[in-house]
């Protein structure tokens, strides 16, 4: 096929606005929102100038945009060696122990932030009982007893977390665009889609270019260094609800893969890009069933009443299950392996038996008490997955009453929360026994210099949720000072020309423009493709092929290739997208980064030829956890000059003791 | 469950350049049609129902209907959001009522100071683990 390019001949050129930075923050959730507190406290004395560059508004965006009901990382008591070990059962044996370390030796300290910024915080009162975060109680750091719902989580009110965490963001930005004299260091509703190299170093960072979403404007943010922290990937797969029900995902709709595709085609290493986290949740809401499973200690079985978790405990075990999270309970993914054996035994619909757990609760409580109870089992919704109560009022189902269907989701990327896909960093620099692959240089630095990541941007660190990601960011962000200070006399430039970035980025104009009147509708028209039918293809392709929901998870050799075909052609038409307005061209970009995104999943399940992650993905013809000789990281990179993707194996290094 | 907007509540923010729907959703669905001077959703099926347009809107013009994938009608869900507390009426598909109301933050809005009382950065800890605020962190 011939290919577009774009000579501004037919769609409107946009105005090029370049912007210079030392630092610059791509992304506005959590960890880049950790990040701009941090570093403005270090960098503005230097003189070092910060720009955030978010998609949406930073008051709510990223994953915490509706909120939380609970920090899922919050250490207190518990010594990080103890976190490290949950996170590696969790996540089969294969995690980074030093970052994933290094996360829990920092990220109380966050917490203790959020609730001095006025994050209400749940706390246990002398008699048991709970306190919801606006009574009069002891701070955290005062002595004051968080509400566990887990051993790591703690309750909190977080409807307005996001708006909270992004407001002290904001002020340490504008601390720093004071204090160094800049004009505008936060901008909204752009998006960055491209990175490029300097011109005189094919593997650094020099520059990344973006647009707004509002106006015909083109962005070329030149800076030192950089943090990707755009989140993971959602609606790669086909979802379970395709109509507008794909909307209601269950990680945040607008993740499309950012960071892992801008990361990629860099040039940076990837890693575990095979796993996946496919949550059980309360069926099409998506609600959240932690609480239910910690806080209430509610129990879920097939509709025969019985305990697929005792049922298939020893035949599980004894396939897949070395690892566990503790020493009674098997990990997460082989916990979904558990439900699905009753699922494809025709023994659902599984039942979370929220009336049980209740009935068992009011035995012990009076009335008073009970209604405070049911209050808070409503909040879990509420604070972070409203669509979950709507579901049940529509259906009206009182949890008191009765059960609620659970089942598992599609399959997302990420790296923060219960999975481990994600680019491979530099680590701490004082954990002993650390391999010299895990700290090359700068913390959370990847193998692009001056490229930085964290949040679901790092890989084999899983379990860090919003507080680690928060966190992990300051890690991050404080290392990139040390960066800025090593580099002083580094000036980005790039090899193409500024207007060369633009007709890269208004690409999809040109081609919708040109063509648009070919056919008397411009949604069926054989010279271009709209994004929402790229999206559609790609869900198909992922679906069928990657071990999606209508294979029941599973893949293999064979599929995989016959996938990777139909990708390779999605990536040419990719060039062919069309978009008639800036909120299509958004469109566009975000399903080209879920295409890359895509195809390095699809590339790592190929090349480890076992089944590490069951419950999540099955490689029917590898289907076995086989330590001998996967016990390892999965590394891949594009080779930008070759154009081809190199796999390769890497050691993983027990650093915590059993 | 995507967000809409009531045609007699809305007011388009008055003309401004843009409405607060428009500024706070976090996928850009929210769209000023400027003929009428009312928002819509312009993408309802990429509606994560994040409820932000919803707690925004200065004329409580915005609700949310069930994903009709799987939601039937009639059930909602309304929030009222203050500057402390947060009031949830959950209307089921009977004609039962749920209210909750769950505080939201503890400090006033606008009024957090993240370097108040906070120490300077100290350079000669820029190399070592630990934050600004944080010299002292545990040892592997």
């Amino acid at each position: 096929m011939e290919l577009e390019t774009c000579t501004f001949s037919y769609c409107q050129r946009p105005e090029i606005i370049e912007v210079e930075a030392d630092i610059l923050l791509i992304g506005g959730g959590m960890a880049n929102c950790g990040a701009a507190f941090e570093a403005a406290r270090w960098a503005t004395p230097k003189g070092l100038k910060i720009v955030m560059v978010d998609k949406a508004a930073t008051d709510r965006s990223g994953a915490v945009a509706m909120g939380l009901s609970a920090i899922n990382t919050y250490m207190g008591e518990n010594d990080p060696k103890d976190y490290v070990k949950m996170v590696r059962g969790d996540l089969m044996g294969i995690i980074r122990e030093d970052l994933v370390y290094d996360v829990g030796r920092h990220v109380d300290d966050s917490v203790h932030l959020f609730e001095e910024w006025g994050l209400p915080v749940w706390k246990r009162a002398d008699d048991g009982h709970t306190l919801d975060g606006a009574q009069p109680a002891k701070k955290l750091t005062e002595g004051g007893k968080p509400v566990r719902s887990g051993k790591w989580q703690i309750m909190i009110n977080g409807e307005s977390y996001k708006v909270i965490v992004a407001e002290a963001a904001k002020k340490a930005l504008e601390f720093n665009r004071v204090g160094t004299g800049m004009a505008q260091n936060h901008y909204e509703r752009v998006f960055i889609v491209e990175l490029f190299p300097d011109a005189n170093d094919s593997n650094r960072v020099a520059a990344a270019a973006g647009f707004s979403v509002r106006e015909n404007k083109a962005y070329i943010f030149k800076a030192k260094c950089m943090l990707l922290a755009a989140g993971g990937a959602v609606n790669c797969f086909r979802p379970r609800s395709v109509a507008e029900g794909q909307g209601r995902a269950w990680y945040p709709v607008w993740n499309s893969g950012s960071t892992y595709a801008m990361a990629a085609q860099l040039g940076a290493e990837l890693v575990l890009m095979e796993n996946r986290f496919v949550p059980a949740r309360f069926k099409d809401g998506y609600g959240p069933v932690g609480a239910w499973f910690l806080f209430f200690k509610a129990k879920a079985t097939n509709s025969l009443g019985e305990d697929y978790c005792v049922t298939h405990f020893e035949s599980s075990k004894a396939k897949y299950g070395k690892y566990c999270s503790d020493p009674h309970k098997l990990g997460t993914a082989i916990r979904n392996h558990m439900m699905m054996c009753d699922m494809k035994l025709g023994k659902g619909p599984i039942l979370m038996n929220t009336h049980l757990a209740m009935d068992e609760l009011a035995k012990t409580m009076d009335a008073k008490q009970i209604k405070h109870l049911e209050a808070e089992a409503w909040e879990d919704f509420l604070d972070m997955c409203i669509g979950q109560a709507g579901v049940w009022a529509a259906m009206n189902i009182d949890p008191s009453k009765t059960p609620s269907e659970i089942m598992p989701t599609e399959p997302y990327l990420l790296g923060s929360h219960a999975g481990c896909a994600g680019i491979w960093v530099s680590g701490p620099d004082d954990i002993a026994g650390a391999p010299k692959e895990w700290n090359w240089g700068y913390n959370r630095m990847t193998t692009v210099k001056g490229l930085f990541t964290a949040g679901d941007g790092v890989g084999a660190s899983g379990h860090k949720f919003s507080s680690g990601s928060h966190a992990e960011g300051r890690i991050a962000a404080k290392a990139m000072v040390s960066f800025c200070l090593d580099n002083k006399d580094y000036k980005p430039t790039v090899k193409k020309t500024n207007d060369e970035l633009a007709a890269e980025l208004y690409l999809p104009f040109e081609i919708y423009e040109k063509y648009k009147n070919y056919s008397t509708d411009t949604a069926t028209n054989p010279y271009y493709i709209r994004p929402k039918m790229l999206q559609a293809r790609l869900q198909k392709i992922m679906d069928e092929y990657v071990g999606g929901i209508s294979t029941y998870y599973m893949t293999s050799k064979t599929m995989l290739d016959a996938g990777l075909k139909q990708l390779d052609l999605l990536k040419e038409d990719a060039a062919k997208m069309a978009a008639a307005d800036l909120h299509e061209l958004m469109r566009c970009w975000e399903n080209y980064h879920r295409i890359w995104t895509s195809e390095s999943h699809a590339r790592h399940i190929l090349f480890r030829e076992d089944t590490r992650y069951p419950g999540y993905y099955y490689r029917g013809d590898f289907d076995f956890v086989d330590d001998e000789n996967w016990r390892c990281f999965t590394i891949s990179k594009w080779d930008v000059q070759n154009k081809k993707w190199i796999f390769s194996k890497r050691d993983y290094v027990q650093l915590v003791p059993d | 469950m995507p967000s809409f907007v009531m045609t007699e509540k809305c007011d388009g923010c008055k003309g401004q350049e843009r409405t607060a729907c428009m500024y706070i959703c976090p996928n850009d669905l929210m769209k000023l049609d400027r003929d009428r001077m009312k928002a819509f959703n312009q993408e309802p099926e990429q509606c994560w129902e994040c409820y932000n347009c919803v707690k925004i809107c200065p004329q409580q013009a915005i609700e949310v209907r069930g994903y009709q994938d799987f939601c039937p009608l009639g059930g909602n869900v309304i929030p009222m959001r203050g500057s402390d507390s947060i009031m949830w009426t959950v209307k089921f598909r009977n004609g039962a009522l749920k209210r909750f109301k769950f505080p939201i933050r503890t400090t006033a809005e606008g009024s957090v100071d993240p370097f108040k009382g906070k120490p300077e950065a100290d350079f000669n800890n820029v190399k070592k683990p630990g934050f600004f605020n944080l010299t002292e962190v545990r040892k592997f």
